[in-house]
């Protein structure tokens, strides 16, 4: 059974639930019981629309439990009739899932969670797998962030901006558990640009198509990253890449640019690269320039110093990092990678030890263990 | 969405400012304390914000490797190491900012007197998963 099928489907089948007079809360658990329904009959009785009886099932699970609700409530029976189904646009109900989900009265987690299981049709358990705590706390998020937005209205636009930042953060927790976060987080934003028109929606997927695109030369076989320079750029897929710049510059040429878009132009610049010494870093730095005029994320400045060190030599690139605040993440890495570059190997090697200490990441602190090793061996003989 | 480890230190910790040991406490102190720590892991349990609890027995012993075929070698248990850990508590939070809230609120159980025992805890975060856009030109 195709599983990625059956989960496309999801926030469709949610929304006509909803345009049914479901509230968000019911219909949504009623979808995830037909999901769960389907997963289990469908391989020895594929159905001929696989829509048409998600949507049958989920209803008939809605109506059974606002009955049994209603029954112990009161002993009347209203629900009984059911509402006429009506047209139903589905892109329009798609993107009203994406802003419900992403509600601005939602903590980032519990936005993040809610998205993946009523618009990615993932189990609670998958989720909780994916996130590594307990399925118990994970269905305590998603029951709080469905309450917390029970009463907003389904039919108000929302910000296009927030659901992009709940996918960016899907996208950039990578991979974990059983469920690949990252190639999720694709899909997803590949559903929304289905259902928006939006250079910004483009450029992010432009952005995880070309940062995915690299994924399987950033990582060795034992796990340890290995940094843009020295990827294997016959690993790339190249076939992402080609997708993503395309959709870049339809984007671009639209010539409404946001910091997405312009994420997604670096990340192209690199893809663009036969080899890492024929990196355009000129155009790098320009675009470094566009997103700091978007944005004052200091990390945007941080990145734009290296890039600056690249296209100008690691002194102008120390110079530019001397001028941010140092306590900035990666800040002692970025300095000692330039020193390094500049020839000042024991001042690299000791910086690179303090960077490890200060590593966000356990692959970020490996890597730079290593890097300070490999100064200090080189140092010593 | 980050991890943090709140640690609850035996010995090892400053001292805490309503500093009784437990068994100078009335029964029902313990009793206020205990039932503190529970109702905190389910506020927790309900936020969606737990990960796990655990508490450890005093009792360590040091074991190393001794080397081809050889038992490994151990040493105490010590009665009076200095730093002893007790138990600790993993949550998943939004922000480091709500991670201190919480551990404020867990330092504020009920010791001696039924006031507050103001313990330290340590808080410490897990190492985050591997950034894929946050990605940096010089490292990935």
């Amino acid at each position: 059974m195709d599983e990625a099928l059956l989960r496309s489907l999801t926030p469709g089948v949610l929304g006509i639930l909803v345009r049914r007079g479901a509230g968000f809360a019911a219909a949504e658990d009623a979808v995830q019981d037909a999901l769960v329904e389907a997963v289990r009959v469908w391989p020895a009785a594929p159905p001929r629309d696989a829509k048409g009886w998600l949507v049958t099932v989920a209803w008939r699970r809605f109506l059974d439990a606002t009955r049994s609700d209603a029954a112990r409530r009161r002993r009347e029976d209203r629900v009984e009739e059911e509402p006429a189904a009506g047209p139903v646009p589905t892109a329009d109900d798609t993107l009203q899932l994406y802003f419900l989900c992403a509600h601005p009265s939602l903590t980032p987690s519990s936005a993040v969670a809610l998205t993946l299981r009523a618009v990615g049709g993932l189990t609670t358990r998958q989720i909780a797998r994916a996130y590594l705590v307990p399925e118990a706390t994970m269905a305590q998020r998603i029951s709080r962030a469905k309450r917390t937005v029970s009463g907003v209205r389904f039919d108000r636009p929302g910000d296009v901006a927030t659901v992009l930042r709940v996918l960016y953060l899907v996208f950039n927790e990578g991979y974990s558990g059983d469920v690949d976060l990252a190639a999720e987080a694709v899909r997803l934003t590949q559903q929304l640009a289905a259902s928006v028109d939006h250079p910004e929606v483009a450029g992010l997927l432009a952005l995880m198509l070309l940062h995915h695109a690299r994924r399987a030369a950033r990582t060795a076989p034992d796990g340890s990253l290995v940094p843009l320079a020295e990827q294997d750029r016959t690993r790339w897929d190249t076939a992402a890449i080609s997708e993503g710049v395309a959709i870049l510059q339809a984007a671009l040429a639209r010539d409404r640019l946001g910091e997405f878009q312009a994420q997604a132009a670096v990340a192209a610049l690199h893809a663009d690269a036969p080899t890492a010494a024929e990196t355009d870093w000129v155009q790098i730095v320009e675009w470094y320039d566009e997103l700091a005029a978007l944005t004052d994320n200091p990390v945007v400045r941080l990145n734009r110093a290296v890039a600056v060190g690249e296209a100008d030599g690691p002194r102008a690139g120390l110079a530019a990092l001397a001028a941010l605040d140092d306590s900035l993440p990666r800040h002692t890495a970025a300095v000692a990678y330039l020193h390094e570059r500049a020839g000042d190997l024991p001042e690299a090697a000791r910086l690179y030890a303090e960077a490890a200490h200060r590593a966000p990441t356990l692959a970020e602190r490996d890597h730079l263990t290593r890097q300070a090793a490999r100064l200090n061996t080189r140092l010593n003989t | 969405m980050a991890k943090y480890l709140l640690l609850k230190h035996y010995r090892g910790a400053p001292d805490p400012v309503n500093d009784v040991p437990m068994d100078r406490w009335t029964p029902e102190e313990i009793s206020a304390h205990v039932q503190y720590m529970n109702d905190f892991a389910g506020r927790l349990q309900e936020s969606g914000e737990f990960v796990d609890s655990q508490a450890l027995a005093p009792q360590g012993t040091f074991v190393r490797y001794d080397g081809e075929g050889r038992p490994p070698v151990t040493d105490g248990p010590f009665a009076e190491t200095k730093d002893l850990i007790a138990g600790w508590m993993v949550i998943d939070v939004d922000s480091y900012e709500r991670a201190l809230e919480l551990a404020g609120e867990l330092s504020a159980a009920p010791g001696a007197g039924g006031k507050p025992i103001h313990e330290w805890l340590e808080l410490r975060p897990f190492y985050g998963v591997s950034p894929t856009a946050t990605e940096c030109l010089f490292h990935g």
